[in-house]
């Protein structure tokens, strides 16, 4: 049986040797040759999404003004950034609204506008000190103008997710889009196939360290994202049927690109952030080489209602991305539309301008410096009183 | 036989005229009205969908324009700005005509303007707010 080290992989990166193909090529190739065959053959597999990822936004540092301030209170563009921490670092929230009261606009506009090169305008308050006399100051920032500027995603590219229906008898807006009523549609959130953590369902080659494809440049995995739930149930193949693993990210915020970061408004809901994440997914082995070929009849999700307004929404159905893919689900007897929130055609973008810059030998692979949780479940919110 | 999509809108006075029956009875046209809205004290909107031989719709047309009625042909009731749409798709489940729908080898929307039933739920499903409803009540119509 055939078996590679990163350290061979990238030596065939470096020797522009290496075959590198997407997450979708290797299944007609493993249906063609086989499994052994194609881990010989193949050395990386590219993945990609593109969907709204809430838990996302940049830390931002604005350079010290004259006089300085400490800011204690910060805006842009009139949406409140968390400014806790020393004098001009701020953390801009994706899913943070401006102060008008729109929820049209928000935390991920700005970071939108500030990949884009646009200015925006700084506000920031303080109660004066010894050292930071400045009280207040009213400017224009670019990522030109401003030092450190980097995303930093608490939470993102769930592997896998859940889709969503309304059986209620009114429309609702959810952060999983428009939902009509009597179950009039079903939104998914997920590249299926394609999607980077379906590729390596127990993170045998993705960790904290991981170079990955993140707004257009190159980014790292700086941890297991929040609610990380390795152990949710699994298939036979190894996948879960809802949101399970997922991963914090890190990248700078100055070389990404417009086309991979996108705000997103979810009506009745508030902002969210089109997030654009690829991971290389070394071919190590038979094993891996399996994983990456799983195609969409082979990965199932759950259907829940979202009309029940819980932490633990009722199941209607289990479907294949197949049978979502195709448009189509049948629930209770009907055919029901059903479609992506997330691009299929970014996310085929994502994976074929990774697999580009490896195949050019601009992107190596990164052995993970440390391995992710592979078993863990969140805790709950208990409302317990004297608080 | 023609069919086109149209924009009325008319001005308060004529709230109280038949002007659709007019439309119908002596242009002989076969109409589908999508939407209508009507403000008081203001003006009145309508969009539909309008079947009948080139001459009858030229002369409603002229006959229409001549009461004081502006009418527009629309391609739709949606402007979709492909330069921002990032084909996510969300727009498709919630679009009753089949106007919006992904095309599944390249994943690109398809917008096919002559399906639409100016619905107008696309427009909020927009992630990235791409698509504009043409209808504006007393605002600017845009070129559907």
């Amino acid at each position: 049986m055939s078996r590679k080290s990163f350290a061979e992989i990238n030596e065939k990166i470096k020797q522009r040797r290496a075959v590198v193909v997407t997450a979708e090529e290797i299944i007609e190739i493993v249906a063609e040759k086989g499994t052994a065959q194609a881990a010989k053959e193949v050395d990386v597999v590219t993945t990609g999404t593109f969907g709204p990822m809430c838990s996302s936004g940049a830390w931002l540092n604005f350079g010290h003004s004259e006089p300085p301030i400490r800011m204690t209170k910060v805006w842009l563009n009139d949406v409140p950034a968390y400014a806790g921490v020393a004098a001009v670092d701020a953390y801009l929230g994706a899913t943070e609204l401006t102060e008008s009261g729109s929820l049209e606009y928000g935390g991920a506009h700005v970071i939108e506008e500030l990949i884009a090169g646009k200015q925006v305008k700084l506000r920031a308050t303080s109660y004066g000190t010894d050292c930071y006399p400045r009280t207040e100051i009213a400017t224009y920032i670019s990522k030109e103008t401003i030092n450190e500027a980097y995303l930093f995603n608490p939470r993102n590219a769930y592997q896998n997710y859940g889709a969503a229906v309304n059986r209620s008898d009114r429309t609702i807006h959810t952060y999983m889009g428009t939902l009509l009523p009597n179950c009039g549609n079903v939104n998914y959130s997920t590249s299926g196939a394609l999607s980077p953590l379906i590729n390596d369902p127990y993170l045998r080659t993705i960790g904290i360290g991981t170079r990955i494809f993140f707004g257009g440049t190159q980014g790292y995995i700086a941890w297991h994202g929040t609610q990380h739930n390795p152990s949710r149930p699994r298939g036979e193949n190894g996948l879960p049927f809802q949101n399970a693993a997922s991963l914090a990210l890190i990248g700078d915020l100055k070389q990404m690109s417009t086309q991979f970061i996108r705000a997103a408004v979810m009506e009745g809901y508030g902002v969210s952030m089109f997030v654009g994440v690829g991971i290389p997914i070394p071919i190590l082995d038979e094993e891996m080489v399996r994983y990456a070929a799983v195609c969409n009849h082979d990965i199932y999700t759950n259907i829940y209602d979202y009309s029940v307004p819980s932490r633990s929404r009722p199941v209607l159905a289990k479907v294949s991305y197949e049978t979502l893919q195709s448009g189509n689900v049948v629930l209770e007897g009907r055919k029901v539309p059903a479609a992506p929130l997330s691009s299929m055609k970014t996310a085929r973008v994502i994976a074929s301008t990774l697999k580009q810059w490896i195949v050019d030998g601009q992107f190596l692979l990164s052995e993970p410096v440390a391995s992710l949780p592979t078993t863990a479940s969140p805790q709950n919110l208990e409302i317990v009183g004297g608080a | 036989m023609q069919i086109i999509k149209a924009f009325l809108r008319f001005p308060q006075e004529h709230f109280n005229k038949p002007i659709t029956w007019r439309l119908i009875k002596e242009y002989n046209l076969i109409i589908n009205i999508l939407r209508a809205e009507v403000a008081p004290n203001k003006a009145g909107e309508l969009i539909m969908d309008i079947e009948g031989n080139e001459q009858d719709i030229a002369e409603a047309i002229d006959f229409a324009t001549h009461e004081g009625i502006e009418f527009r042909i629309l391609r739709s009731g949606i402007t979709l700005n492909e330069g921002s749409c990032v084909h996510c798709g969300a727009c498709t489940s919630v679009c009753p005509s089949g106007a919006l729908t992904l095309r599944r080898d390249d994943w690109n929307l398809a917008f096919t303007p002559e399906k639409c039933y100016a619905c107008e739920l696309c427009v909020k499903s927009c992630p990235v707010r791409a698509i504009t409803a043409v209808m504006h009540l007393n605002g600017t119509v845009l070129a559907g």
